[in-house]
């Protein structure tokens, strides 16, 4: 009698447990993550100016969907959703670049890994300084992108002043660290890469390109897949780059939508609450689709487990 | 090995890996090295339109300049104050919840831990507006710990991912053992588990820091002025004051750069290992 309510009093404290120790965590990512999302969506129906009135009522007004009708026929809009593909597209370069500096670099000789601990540098530093030191890199005249281009073509190319290649000028920034990052995941991977079965194939006379593709690869998948994460959620989450380089500009050239909704609920035009709002939901639902594959990909793992 | 080693190469192939290296890094770096070297080039010198050619002299003075004529060291005081905590909070909550989600078999376990995962991806913009507006509430806009009190929910996402698969990966024999000698569950957490984690706080310790210390998105959407200001935040603000003041900008740019390339040196092994997430192992 006593062992079996002491047995029920522990699979009691196996119930609880858990709970408990989810609890903290739980709380604090409900209140600042979850919540705030439904919140948004919410307020993408809504006009508001982001105040309350004296008595602390919240002072919207509900428009329905009319936040995402004037999103159709926004221009700036159209503009920031073309250039976040401009970045998704061109941001994928990290992973052949990344990859190729990986190989380069795994090698044993004396003082490598000083080299890759160097060639990671640009991830560790803040992208606002990334984008200071390509805003120095890119400045007109003394510049030296410009005196590159000056005594390529005669004529020096202010890239950032320019609507048309002021998007692919950032992105350049941007790629820096992103390579740096695939690079470290290739080469971790590199590490693991199975000896025994390179051994085999180069027995077999595989070798350079043929060896890579077929047997080095395939087993880089791991890697490749967590590249390929980080860098789309790097594309989109591209705002601080943006920010201090261009500021949107010239003439919202540059804007993309994390950029664009900042502007539009807290920049100098204005405190558009609910159109701002509109303009994060799309974002978030692009960034759910890549959301949702990652999270099928982990699932089908944890089964096979 | 993958590629084939150097040293089965010959001897040419040797000596022009060897040369490759450092060429092909100095190269890698340049942005950042022309940004140090500007740092210590005497005003003058840019004024003469003398931009890579011989400095007339190193600089120390444009560092105290930014010390003594700007708020920059107050900036850097601030990170500290936002990111400390930060990496205090972030990671014992997730010590907590990885250790629930590894350890565990409840029904809701897969649920919870993906909505951990996918909430660490979401787009910043969608919490903006509603996490503004509640700090604005709670009267903490403009103060460390508001800012604190976002970072430490957000970083819970990545951080107990992290935290979870590698309890996972720890003999799960050691928790039955103790269980079948009566030991409680909190126990169990904090005598048996807790001191095998000493590797995976290591990491996240290092990598949030990073994380936190380079954050601009929540430092200018959450503070505004110089008392609370982290350096990220501080820095947008000077480089509008400085308008074409390289040698300033480049002196800031390096201080703010500073203590995550520290922290990433001293803990090299640590960070790497919280990047790749476990995910190749």
């Amino acid at each position: 009698m006593a062992q079996a309510s002491q047995a029920a009093r522990r699979w009691n404290q196996r119930t609880i447990a858990p709970w408990l120790f989810l609890a903290p965590g739980l709380f604090m990512f409900g209140v600042y993550v979850l919540w705030p999302i439904i919140q948004s969506v919410t307020l993408s129906f809504y006009d508001w100016n982001g105040l309350y009135n004296q008595d602390g009522e919240f002072t919207g007004t509900f428009v329905g969907t009319r936040n995402y009708a004037e999103l159709m026929t926004d221009p700036a809009f159209e503009t920031s959703l073309w250039n976040n593909l401009k970045w998704l597209v061109l941001y994928m370069l990290a992973l052949p670049i990344g990859l190729f500096i990986a190989i380069f670099l795994n090698q044993t000789v004396t003082g490598i890994r000083l080299y890759k601990s160097l060639f990671f540098f640009p991830f560790v530093i803040s992208q606002v300084v990334v984008g200071l030191i390509f805003a120095w890199f890119y400045a007109p005249n003394f510049g030296l992108f410009y005196l590159l281009t000056e005594s390529l073509t005669g004529k020096g190319t202010a890239i950032l002043a320019d609507p048309d290649l002021v998007t692919y000028g950032i992105i350049v920034a941007g790629l820096w660290p992103q390579i740096a990052y695939v690079m470290i995941l290739y080469l971790t991977g590199l590490n693991n890469v199975a000896p025994d079965q390179i051994e085999a194939a180069r027995l077999d006379g595989a070798k350079g390109w043929r060896m890579l593709w077929y047997v080095v690869l395939p087993q880089l998948r791991p890697a490749t897949f967590i590249a390929v994460i980080v860098t789309v959620i790097g594309a989109l989450r591209s705002f601080d780059l943006v920010s201090i380089m261009t500021t949107g500009g010239p003439f919202g050239s540059s804007r993309v939508l994390s950029y664009y909704m900042f502007e539009m609920a807290l920049g100098e035009f204005g405190f558009r609450m609910g159109y701002g709002a509109a303009i994060a939901v799309v974002l978030f639902a692009i960034m759910m689709i890549f959301i949702s594959g990652f999270i099928w990909k982990m699932w089908r793992d944890e089964k096979e487990r | 090995m993958f590629p084939r080693p150097i040293q089965k190469s010959s001897t040419a192939a040797q000596w022009l890996y060897a040369v490759a290296l450092p060429i092909a890094l100095l190269v890698w770096l340049f942005p950042l090295l022309g940004v140090a070297l500007t740092s210590l080039r005497p005003a003058s010198d840019l004024a003469q339109g003398n931009y890579f050619g011989m400095p007339s002299g190193i600089a120390w003075e444009n560092y105290i300049f930014i010390f003594t004529e700007t708020p920059i060291g107050q900036y850097m005081i601030n990170s500290l104050w936002v990111t400390i905590p930060t990496v205090i909070g972030a990671v014992s909550l997730s010590l907590m919840t990885g250790f629930a989600l590894a350890v565990y078999g409840f029904r809701a376990n897969i649920l919870v831990f993906f909505m951990f995962v996918a909430g660490n991806f979401v787009p910043f913009q969608i919490l903006m507006v509603p996490v503004r507006d509640m700090t604005l509430q709670l009267g903490m806009y403009d103060t460390w710990y508001g800012l604190a009190l976002f970072h430490i929910a957000f970083n819970t996402g990545f951080c107990t991912l992290f935290m979870r698969n590698f309890i996972k990966a720890l003999p799960y024999e050691l928790i039955e053992a103790a269980r079948v000698e009566g030991v409680t569950e909190w126990r169990i957490f904090w005598y048996i588990v807790l001191p095998l984690m000493r590797p995976a706080i290591a990491a996240l310790s290092v990598l949030v820091f990073t994380f936190i210390w380079n954050d601009f998105f929540w430092a200018t959407v959450l503070t505004q002025g110089v008392d609370s200001q982290p350096i990220t935040a501080g820095l947008s603000s000077l480089n509008g004051q400085w308008i074409a003041q390289w040698h300033l900008v480049s002196a800031g740019s390096i201080l703010a750069a500073l203590p995550p390339v520290a922290m990433f040196f001293l803990m090299q092994k640590h960070f790497i290992a919280g990047l790749t997430l476990g995910a190749v192992k």
